[in-house]
């Protein structure tokens, strides 16, 4: 594997060999001394587009545990302010020849535009509502752990689904190992032709107790900006997963960071159904997985491709 | 004051025998190998193959070629005044003889908006100073495109003005284009309109289907389109008006416009080459050369609009060639300004993929991109004694790839780079001059 780009140009066992070495970077986890050798030398450069707290620090903590350098170039007070392209920033930033680029954007496609113009290796953290592969990685992980297996396990994914690229990076994921997914959220917030990915589409959560894993995803209060629901208050009657519309035997997931009151209630967040903690846990590892599958081994010199025109 | 009109270029007349070539005009009803003998910018005398002297004229070798009517393009951005980094009048026209054009309608979202007669006039005179090919000229419905308030539209015809356009934008406001309408009785000229609603389209992209939901990409409905149409066809039959219908994308507005038509409404519409040959799973590899305003649809309107071509309910085919500079274009997808060029590529994309394999004849090929002149009342070009020499001479068998050779046209934003293609324009006569001859391609001496 060259770059992490998105979740589709990866097969089952790919995502179980990241999942594996996961698991193995997690015992090292508990130990005293959380530091292994395993990219000393390597440089790993955090690109972020967006504002973003959890995520960087997740991949620099990721990049530090396996004793790689990490610089953090973030685009505001940067060049970017000053006009500079994405190109020309990329140029620059490749001539301190970094192993990896960990890269996000709020444009769909920018990571793998970015893999054309660096011989580094291309991590995506989000591009736009279109990926956010170690998320998904990292929720595959979470489960992983707790149910042994997602063969046949039943996923709903709530909420914002046409603006989350936690969606469409889940849908994927879960789908490839084995779960039967539906998605579920008001019909402003459900993009239409999301069903060619394979899921099952509902505008309730009548059937919500079939399933296994409720997945929440975050509404952002830009949206009522934009009118997509006529209220938060509106949107939490009939979509806030509280203790009502969950069942004990259900767990419960969520990207981060929730607003409790608004897609979850307060209790739920708290009970121990509740994975969340777990994935932010598990971020650490599976990021330092995707790391170290990327740029461990006998990485060969890869030439910087042709220019070409976007 | 000059009457609606094309600006010529300096070109000068040529003195030409093009000897054998396969003369198609369905206009004119020739399909056969033909001498054809131009002087003084006109087609002076047609005969069967061979049996015409050269009289001193440059001979062209035409044996097995093919010679059309040369083509007509009521819709290209040649983006002078101000975005000349982009495109010029004489690099755009350029790309326009490549492709075997002789004359092209150039739209006014430029920088300044083409909004005032005296702008126009300093257009005018550059275009007879630069053209390779004759240039109309569109001017904006509403001043600075604002959709607000009416360009002085009698001037703007009085100086020579072909039409009316916001082309980039739609006239949101049905008020407003009402207003047009009325005023079209006043002034004359065509309103031709980009049919969006803003509303609709806002936020988006690439057009709304399952590509767009799998991209994670804002989607522009293809009903942001086809209500528009239904819309301006209600008000051009209310007020008698005359518009024309820029660049169809999809299968409602195709309806729309047929039903319009079978209202008696005098509108017309166009079609692009890269809506009937691509669709929104071209868009998958977010290549930015494949985003364009509207957006490629879904294959069923795709088909749908073949089959409008076919009809007649569209009547021309149209490049809306857009060119944008390299840095432009080589950002993210949903940063990327809409627009692809198309005037080099057009007759060989649409030869090749839709003539080769049998999907439409190749005379309505050739009259569906002539029929643009009519609509703008301008002369049809045709092959017949007396006629302004207006011809392009294309090798049907040749195979090239798009863009190998680079491109006429300033920008290379090309949805059809890389393709091979079938048929290549060898030679462009517009209004009696050559316009363009193939690098490649010898003029035999008399």
């Amino acid at each position: 594997m060259n770059h992490l780009l998105s979740i589709e140009d990866l097969d089952r066992a790919a995502i179980e060999r990241i999942v594996e070495q996961a698991a193995r970077f997690a015992e090292v986890y508990d130990r005293e001394i959380k530091k292994v050798p395993a990219l000393r030398g390597r440089m790993v450069l955090n690109l972020f587009y967006e504002a973003s707290t959890r995520t960087r620090s997740s991949f620099e903590l990721a990049a530090k545990r396996l004793s790689a350098d990490v610089v953090n170039f973030v685009s505001s007070g940067s060049s970017v302010e000053k006009g500079e392209s994405l190109k020309d920033t990329v140029l620059t930033l490749s001539a301190h020849k970094p192993d990896a680029i960990v890269i996000r954007t709020p444009w769909a496609g920018a990571a793998e535009l970015v893999s054309g113009w660096t011989s580094a290796a291309i991590v995506n953290a989000g591009d736009g509502k279109h990926e956010h592969p170690t998320q998904a990685l990292l929720d595959v992980y979470t489960l992983h752990r707790r149910l042994g297996s997602l063969d046949g396990a039943s996923i709903w994914i709530v909420g914002d689904v046409a603006h989350s690229r936690v969606a469409r990076s889940n849908i994927l994921a879960f789908q490839r190992m084995g779960a039967r997914v539906t998605v579920a959220g008001p019909p402003t917030l459900i993009p239409r032709g999301i069903e060619a990915l394979g899921c099952e589409v509902r505008f309730t959560l009548e059937e919500l107790p079939s399933a296994d894993v409720v997945y929440a995803l975050r509404m952002q209060h830009e949206r009522m900006n934009d009118a997509l629901v006529p209220s938060l208050r509106e949107y939490a009657a009939c979509f806030q997963i509280g203790a009502r519309r969950l069942s004990p035997r259900q767990l419960l997931m969520h990207p981060g960071p929730v607003n409790r009151g608004v897609e979850l209630s307060g209790e739920v967040v708290d009970s121990p159904q509740a994975l969340i903690t777990s994935q932010v846990e598990a971020g650490v590892v599976v990021r330092m997985a995707v790391l170290y599958e990327i740029l461990s081994g006998s990485r060969a010199f890869r030439p910087v491709p042709e220019p070409q025109l976007a | 004051m000059a009457l609606p009109s094309l600006v010529y270029g300096p070109l000068p007349a040529a003195k030409l025998l093009i000897s054998g070539a396969h003369a198609l005009d369905p206009r004119a009803g020739i399909d056969a190998p033909t001498d054809v003998l131009v002087r003084d910018g006109l087609i002076v005398e047609l005969a069967g193959a061979g049996q015409l002297d050269c009289e001193g004229a440059e001979v062209v070798q035409g044996r097995g070629k093919h010679l059309f009517p040369a083509f007509m393009d009521p819709h290209v951005h040649l983006r002078s005044p101000g975005q000349e980094h982009k495109e010029d009048l004489e690099t755009g026209t350029r790309a326009a003889a490549a492709g075997g054009f002789c004359a092209v309608i150039a739209m006014p979202n430029t920088d300044p908006v083409l909004d005032s007669a005296p702008l126009l006039r300093s257009l005018r005179e550059a275009a007879a100073r630069e053209a390779r090919v004759p240039v109309g000229f569109m001017a904006a419905v509403t001043r600075g495109l604002e959709g607000l308030e009416l360009t002085e539209m009698a001037e703007l015809m009085g100086e020579g003005a072909l039409g009316f356009t916001d082309d980039g934008r739609p006239v949101a406001s049905a008020g407003v284009l009402r207003k047009a309408l009325q005023y079209q009785r006043l002034c004359g000229g065509v309103l031709t309109l980009h049919e969006e609603d803003p509303s609709l389209s806002h936020g988006g992209s690439m057009h709304e289907g399952t590509v767009s939901a799998a991209l994670g990409i804002g989607g522009i409905p293809s009903v942001s389109e086809s209500t528009m149409v239904a819309r301006d066809a209600e008000l051009a039959g209310y007020e008698d008006g005359r518009v024309h219908f820029q660049h169809l994308s999809c299968a409602a507005s195709v309806r729309a416009v047929a039903a319009a038509k079978e209202r008696g409404f005098r509108v017309s519409a166009e079609v692009t080459p890269h809506h009937l040959l691509l669709c929104d799973e071209d868009v998958r590899g977010l290549d930015t050369r494949m985003k364009m305003n509207p957006p490629l649809a879904g294959e069923a309107d795709r088909l749908a609009l073949i089959e409008g071509l076919r009809a007649g309910t569209i009547d021309c085919i149209a490049t809306d060639h857009a060119p944008h500079a390299r840095h432009e274009k080589e950002v993210p997808f949903e940063q990327a300004p809409m627009g692809t060029t198309g005037l080099e590529t057009a007759f060989a994309a649409l030869h090749t993929e839709l003539v080769a394999p049998g999907t439409i004849e190749l005379a309505l090929l050739i009259e569906r991109m002539t029929a643009g002149a009519a609509l703008f009342d301008l002369p049809t070009p045709r092959i017949a004694v007396g006629e302004p020499a207006n011809l392009t001479l294309v090798d049907l068998s040749a195979e090239w790839v798009a863009g190998e050779h680079g491109w006429e046209s300033r920008s290379e934003n090309c949805c059809f780079a890389g393709r091979r293609l079938t048929g290549r324009v060898l030679m462009t006569v517009a209004a009696g001059g050559i316009a363009y001859r193939e690098r490649a391609f010898s003029v035999v001496a008399a």
